[in-house]
């Protein structure tokens, strides 16, 4: 509040609006970002772990999708890392 | 961006509850989709001539079962996001 008024004052009102929207945008979309990740790993996780439906997650399931989770991450940054170390090791970058 | 920032205090708050609205609108519709196409899958193995009561009690358990998975990808995401920042 007084970072707005203290803009306010110095006739910069129109950025400090800017600036709030901005903000407000980036956590917005970044909030939107880890939602479209949880559908994502969703859906693969499902379609390994998940048998025929019933009346609740078994603790087998559960654990399945926890872990599919985590190596999924663990993967996909051993890979990133590999193509890195490639890329320099070709001296492309 | 220029005529945004001729907006009042009341009206900027109307955009951010209308984004906000919009995202989770966004969301649901996600979440509904990835559903039907989930459940479709596990429950009805060979389309009959209508959804028979078997199948509909499949589908109920599987759209309450991928939301409970949903719940528990997220909790193990935001944890690692968590661990990940520790470690930096």
């Amino acid at each position: 509040m007084s970072d707005s008024f203290d803009s306010f004052s110095s006739g910069l009102e129109n950025k400090s609006g800017d600036k709030e929207l901005q903000e407000f945008l980036m956590v917005e979309k970044q909030k939107a970002q880890f939602n479209a990740q949880i559908h994502e790993f969703n859906d693969f996780c499902w379609d390994k772990c998940v048998d025929k439906p019933s009346n609740k997650l078994d603790s087998k399931t559960e654990t399945c999708l926890t872990n599919c989770v985590d190596r999924f991450i663990d993967v996909s940054l051993l890979i990133t890392n590999r193509f890195s170390q490639l890329l320099q090791k070709s001296g492309g970058m | 961006m220029e005529n945004l920032s001729a907006l009042t205090g009341a009206q900027k708050d109307e955009l951010m509850d209308q984004v906000k609205q919009q995202i989770a609108v966004a969301n649901a519709q996600e979440l509904l989709t990835k559903m039907t196409e989930k459940c479709f899958k596990k429950c009805i193995s060979k389309p009959g001539t209508s959804l028979d009561s078997s199948e509909q009690k499949c589908v109920a358990m599987c759209m309450d079962r991928y939301m409970d998975s949903w719940n528990l990808v997220s909790k193990a995401y935001s944890l690692r996001i968590q661990r990940e920042r520790n470690h930096m």
